[in-house]
């Protein structure tokens, strides 16, 4: 049992450590400025937020801009968008790092698995909009290396960039050529670290590859799956919106307008920040639940969890 | 990270196995290194080549004119001078705010050690988000200002957990010989813990170099004055929006040295340089940094 510190006490060790408590104080403050204060900001939501007239001058609306975006057409939209992004991540950006750090792992060539490793992670390093301007000049129709392929193959060239029914294939090809390489890291690490008299013994119990893979390799990282998908759960849902608001356009707004960038739209970019800030906030509650959610099923499932 | 010791046991079943991941590897390899590959000989080619779709594999019609063009586009200079500016005094506030945090957080000692750091995780899993933090600029008027780009971001969660639990793998022992000698909390920190933690420093040094780099939304929409902004925003203006209009294109001719496309390619390989350069030298604090932080969360 801890003893209750008494306020003589807690003065004691104030002053034996002051100057612990002094190389805290930096971060402190910048944890309260930069992250906790603009929680107070979240009032906003419940305010027809003028920004000359601060919190006194601006109207107290209640739940109405909640209201007037759970009831909006926009909202179907950039809520069905972000989970269908979230749910292409879900099953291609993150299950693919996987695999391809079982393939890096059980390569004999020790050169190729280098290579292959070096080549992958290479485009983590190039930043977001430089990708996303590379995406656009490829797919354009009438300079794009990507039409150009496809004319040698004998079909016509295609607009990618203002058809909506791409985006989403687009997008996640993108993040997957950007992540995919970086995101493995972790996996190769996770394989490494088995234990190799696990598959020597199965070897001599006459198990394939294959079979190594799946009754060795998997389950033995399992643990860290579980562990990173939880972890990408809440980014999943805040889906990378800076790729988005660097590629979408108004023609694409149908399949690629989510609620982050919705909520640039109608907050930075138009000034409403009351409504801006609601639709943020029920963004951030949604990542939330779902963390927590996650959290609770890999915690019955596979006995590991993050709290 | 060390590659697993080949056993003695290969059979043909493995052999075969091998050879077909190595084949599947080298074609991936090629997927990721195409489009940076494609862009360096566009980049370098005549643009009637390229945009004629005749540059695929090689360069055709070797010239620099486009390089030419791309250094002498406005503000490309200032650009670069800026984003060396907010990488290197960013990072070194990164690295102040993170070291000297991560160094009390991983105190036992430390009163309410649970409590604070629980503040700082919680804001991984909820923060205020776009807004609320863009209005907090405006309050404390960090609007266009360096300080606001430098201030606002130098501290990550993320990164300040990576240094925690490296902090606190660091023997005890040390601490209390030097604590006997009668050495301070900031003596032990400075002599003691900063150099035995190099490899974590530089780790987490680079994660935030490349985010500092590589940043461009905040930069975008905190910095109003042309002469501030870092050479991300300079290339979202010349490589996004610029394409995004469509417009322009001209009249190719079999002589034209450079056109709108080729220039963009080059800006593109201008960018992408210096982190190609340093990539070999910090891909091994990377992976250090990505195994680290992702398994401790």
């Amino acid at each position: 049992m801890k003893k209750k510190l008494s306020l003589h006490m807690i003065g004691g060790r104030i002053k034996r450590d002051w100057d612990l408590y002094l190389l805290l104080l930096p971060g402190l403050l910048w944890y309260l400025v930069f992250a906790y204060k603009p929680m107070l900001g979240l009032r906003m939501a419940f305010y027809d937020y003028n920004v000359f007239r601060g919190f006194e001058g601006s109207t107290f609306v209640g739940l109405e801009n909640f209201m007037y975006f759970l009831s909006g057409t926009d909202f179907v939209r950039t809520f069905t968008n972000t989970m269908m992004i979230a749910l292409w991540q879900m099953l291609i950006v993150f299950p693919l790092p996987i695999f391809l750090a079982i393939m890096i792992t059980e390569m004999r060539n020790k050169f190729i698995s280098k290579l292959t490793q070096t080549a992958t992670f290479l485009p983590y390093f190039i930043s977001v909009v430089v990708v996303c301007g590379m995406t656009i000049n490829f797919l354009s129709p009438s300079t794009g290396v990507i039409n150009f392929m496809l004319q040698k193959l004998g079909m016509d060239p295609q607009y990618f960039m203002v058809k909506p029914e791409y985006f989403r294939g687009i997008y996640t090809t993108m993040t997957l050529w950007m992540t995919a390489g970086f995101n493995s890291i972790v996996y190769i690490a996770a394989i490494m670290g088995i234990d190799p008299q696990l598959y020597e013994a199965a070897k001599v119990d006459g198990a394939g590859k294959w079979r190594q893979i799946t009754a060795i390799t998997l389950p033995n990282i399992l643990p860290i799956i579980v562990v990173m998908f939880v972890l990408n759960i809440g980014k999943m849902v805040k889906v990378g919106f800076e790729a988005i608001l660097l590629l979408y356009r108004p023609t694409t707004y149908e399949t690629a307008d989510v609620i982050a960038t919705y909520v640039y739209r109608t907050g930075i970019s138009n000034g409403d920040y009351g409504l801006a800030t609601a639709a943020g906030l029920f963004e951030a509650l949604f990542a939330l639940i779902l963390v927590a959610l996650a959290n609770r099923v890999s915690k019955k499932i596979s006995e590991t969890a993050l709290w | 990270m060390k590659i697993k010791k080949s056993s003695q046991l290969v059979t043909r079943n493995e052999k075969v196995f091998s050879f077909f991941m190595s084949v599947v590897g080298i074609i991936i390899t090629i997927l990721s290194l195409y489009p940076i590959y494609y862009v360096i000989i566009a980049s370098v080619s005549k643009p009637f080549f390229v945009e004629n779709g005749d540059v695929m594999f090689w360069i055709k019609g070797f010239n620099l004119e486009s390089y030419r063009q791309a250094f002498a586009k406005d503000g490309i200079w200032l650009a670069y001078l800026n984003t060396f500016f907010y990488t290197i005094v960013g990072v070194m506030a990164n690295m102040f705010f993170t070291a000297t945090m991560a160094y009390a957080l991983s105190k036992q000692r430390l009163m309410f050690r649970k409590f604070f750091t629980i503040m700082t995780v919680f804001t991984m899993w909820f923060n205020a988000g776009m807004i609320p933090l863009y209005m907090t600029f405006v309050n404390l008027k960090l609007l266009d200002t360096r300080t606001g780009i430098i201030v606002g971001f130098a501290l990550n969660t993320y990164n300040l957990i990576i240094l925690k639990s490296f902090f606190e793998q660091v023997p005890q022992s040390l601490e209390e010989a030097a604590f006997i000698d009668g050495a301070s909390n900031l003596r032990i920190f400075y002599h003691i813990y900063l150099p035995l933690s190099k490899p974590a420093l530089a780790t987490v040094g680079m994660f935030y170099g490349v985010s500092r780099w590589n940043g461009y939304f905040w930069a975008m929409n905190l910095l109003k004055d042309d002469s501030k902004i870092p050479l991300q925003v300079l290339l979202k203006k010349l490589i996004v929006d610029q394409v995004a209009n469509e417009t322009e294109a001209g009249i190719i001719t079999m002589d034209s040295l450079a056109s709108p496309t080729t220039v963009i390619y080059a800006i593109i390989i201008i960018a992408i340089v210096p982190m190609a350069v340093a990539y070999p030298f910090v891909q091994k604090y990377f992976k250090k940094g990505a195994t680290i932080g992702s398994v401790k969360g």
